[in-house]
């Protein structure tokens, strides 16, 4: 829904954050010249958020930005950015001005305070470096220190003003825990939380020992914003909230392009192979060739020449290619010429966020066309059950944006559920091709079959077939279907071979019948001949007949005539009657 | 222990905020009981002197730094509070 949203444009009343996600969720940024509370237990990430709107906003939009904090000392914040690659030193020089205002461990009270002292030092150092972003980080650790509510509610007023007078796109992270709603609301930050434009709330939590990191923005005056909560990651580069339809995503280019499954009868049966930029899920069962598939197709890939990127969540990146050379799919030439990357993730441990951003690297790094995930079921594991789909699911989107082919593996467990498509881990929703391999129990051998569930835009083949592994390769059989069942290992190899038997009876049979009507047409065209003799035979005789009769009577009429002229007798008969 | 040690402080204040004159009067009157003519306090407004607090490290106001004798001390707030300031200063001996 969200996708269809018009691209995202820089709003002007938005100072942008530079972090992935966060600027989608929010539509552009943090309000500007307002004030945002940045609330989330230790370690949430509150420091590295609010430093990398400073940093953002220094190097990107030309607006310095002042960090005061309250409790780290500012050495320790610039000496811990450096590993997101920051460039603080640099920066301190004109555009970032660190404060260090932690109060001194021995620091005595006597009486209530303020903080107007520090709010004068920092309005001139704002005129000074003509700042435009400041961050306030750790206030509670400040307010703790005022001995009543009204004061702390006093001093969070005072700042707040302070904050919108001078034109300050500010943030103010406090420590929170637990569920917001229930006990902010006695505290002084709950309070704050009404009194400022924007809140976001940080979220660190351990499900089943995994670390998971959610985000929400809990309140945006005058902007509509993404409510729910967004899982983050703090990644190589700071900062990474994970959206799944980022409101800017940019149309895909797609292509009718076809690329091999790397066995020619699938390909067939798939209408000429997966689409070029389409994501293709095998399931099944353990055994029953998924990691196999994957290689043909990955091997295919590499004989296209096309940079090729194999993540194994199960075995060793060595062992897949020892074991696929079993069936002939040969990959250690595409691994020595680079072609091929094998990656064994078993060492990447944590989230499945974090999986999907160590993936993302990955195939950067690789430039990679097409990409191989086996399997992609270890992302439910433990802690990972609630994130895992949404995490497929961005996985998908991202791979199609970039146009790579994608294909993943699924395992189904055996012992939960027998039927086809009911994995716990629903991922066949999102994948454009959905093989499935079964094991298929008949007379009592375990074969195994491939069926093809979906493949969305392109006709394909209804037949579950048969999946031979040999090392000659892998390959689908002829189908022979007997009683409605397709048959499969020795009952096809029965049936092939009477088949074979069969086919030896007809050929004879129809060999020896041809030789006969041989015979037979010989012999007509021999009749034929002695039919047309005969026929001559009896054209030359009648001819000879009428001959012989025409002779016969004239000589006749000659013999009457003669003998009348002999006789003399009959004088009287007319002249006419003479022959001339 | 007729010897005194001269007292040097230092009291940054917020103009004329309350609680900065309220820290003026108590530190005065603390001087002026327990220090009598052995003191010198010099205030900085920072409003006035915004650069000298940052560079100070000066953020809540009023703060009373005291400069000598050694070591540094810093106290915070109105110095109502004299029997903690005494103590803190150490100057509770000075009191008896």
């Amino acid at each position: 829904m969200r996708s269809s949203r018009p691209p995202r444009v820089i709003a002007p009343n938005k100072a942008p954050t530079g972090i992935t996600g966060f600027d989608d969720i929010t539509g552009g940024g943090l309000p500007s010249g307002r004030t945002t509370l940045v609330l989330g237990g230790p370690g949430s990430g509150k420091t590295i958020l609010s430093l990398q709107f400073l940093v953002h906003g220094a190097l990107e939009h030309n607006e310095p930005g002042i960090f005061v904090a309250f409790e780290e000392a500012s050495s320790r914040i610039v000496s811990n950015a450096a590993s997101f690659g920051w460039t603080l030193p640099q920066l301190r020089r004109k555009m970032l001005f660190f404060l260090d205002a932690q109060p001194t461990p021995d620091l005595v009270q006597s009486g209530t305070f303020d903080l107007s002292g520090m709010l004068a030092a920092l309005q001139a150092q704002t005129k000074t470096m003509n700042a435009k972003r400041i961050v306030f980080d750790a206030l509670d650790i400040v307010l703790a220190l005022l001995p009543d509510h009204a004061a702390r509610r006093r001093e969070i007023y005072r700042l707040h003003d302070w904050l919108l007078t001078n034109g300050l796109t500010g943030i103010i992270t406090a420590k929170a825990g637990g569920d917001e709603t229930t006990s902010l609301s006695h505290q002084p930050f709950g309070f704050m939380q009404f009194m400022v434009d924007c809140a976001v709330i940080l979220n660190h939590t351990v499900v089943s020992g995994v670390s998971q990191r959610n985000l929400r923005v809990q309140k945006y005056r005058g902007s509509s914003f993404d409510e729910n909560e967004s899982p983050f990651l703090i990644g190589s580069q700071g900062i990474e909230v994970a959206v799944a339809h980022p409101l800017g995503r940019r149309t895909v280019k797609l292509s009718n392009e076809r690329v091999s499954s790397g066995i020619d009868r699938l390909d067939t049966m798939l209408g000429g192979g997966y689409y070029r930029g389409s994501s293709v899920l095998i399931t099944g069962f353990p055994g029953t060739a998924k990691t196999t598939l994957s290689g043909t197709f990955a091997e295919a890939a590499c004989e296209r020449g096309e940079r090729t990127l194999f993540i194994s969540f199960d075995s060793d990146a060595s062992e897949v290619v020892r074991d696929l050379r079993s069936v002939d799919i040969r990959l250690e030439r595409y691994v020595k010429n680079g072609l091929l990357r094998m990656v064994s993730a078993r060492a990447i441990n944590g989230s499945a966020e974090i999986y999907l951003s160590r993936i993302k690297s990955l195939a950067a790094e690789h430039s990679t066309r097409c990409l191989v995930i086996d399997p992609i079921s270890t992302w439910s594991r433990s802690g990972n059950d609630s994130t895992a789909n949404g995490i497929a699911e961005r996985l998908t989107d991202w791979a199609k944006s970039l146009g790579i082919t994608l294909l993943f593996t699924s395992l189904l467990d055996e012992m939960s559920n027998q039927l086809e498509g009911g994995p716990s881990f629903q991922v066949s929703t999102i994948a454009d091709t959905w093989i499935h391999l079964n094991h298929l129990v008949q007379a009592g051998e375990r074969n195994r079959g491939l069926s093809i569930i979906k493949s969305r835009g392109t006709a394909h083949s209804n037949q579950v077939r048969e999946l031979i592994l040999s090392d000659s390769g892998v390959t689908l059989t002829d189908t022979y279907t007997a009683g409605g069942e397709v048959l499969m290992g020795t009952l096809r190899w029965e049936k092939e071979s009477a088949e074979r038997a069969a086919n030896e009876v007809t050929a004879v049979a129809s060999r020896l019948k041809r030789v006969r009507i041989d015979a037979e047409e010989a012999e007509l065209v021999v009749r034929v001949k002695s039919l047309q003799v005969e026929l001559e035979a009896k054209k030359v005789e009648r001819a000879l007949l009428a001959r012989t009769t025409a002779s016969h009577k004239g000589e006749m009429s000659r013999g009457h005539s003669m003998m009348r002229e002999l006789r003399g007798a009959d004088a009287a008969i007319p002249a006419r009657k003479r022959t001339p | 222990m007729k010897k005194r040690i001269a007292f040097k402080f230092r009291l940054y204040v917020a103009g004329g905020a309350h609680n900065s004159i309220q820290a003026i009067t108590n530190l005065r009157a603390m001087c002026n009981t327990h220090l009598a003519g052995e003191y010198h306090i010099e205030i900085v407004d920072v409003f006035k002197d915004p650069k000298r607090a940052l560079a100070d490290g000066v953020f809540m106001t009023p703060t009373l730094v005291r400069l000598a004798p050694a070591p540094m001390l810093r106290v915070v707030g109105t110095l109502s509070q004299t029997a903690t300031l005494l103590q803190t200063l150490s100057l509770d001996d000075v009191a008896a």
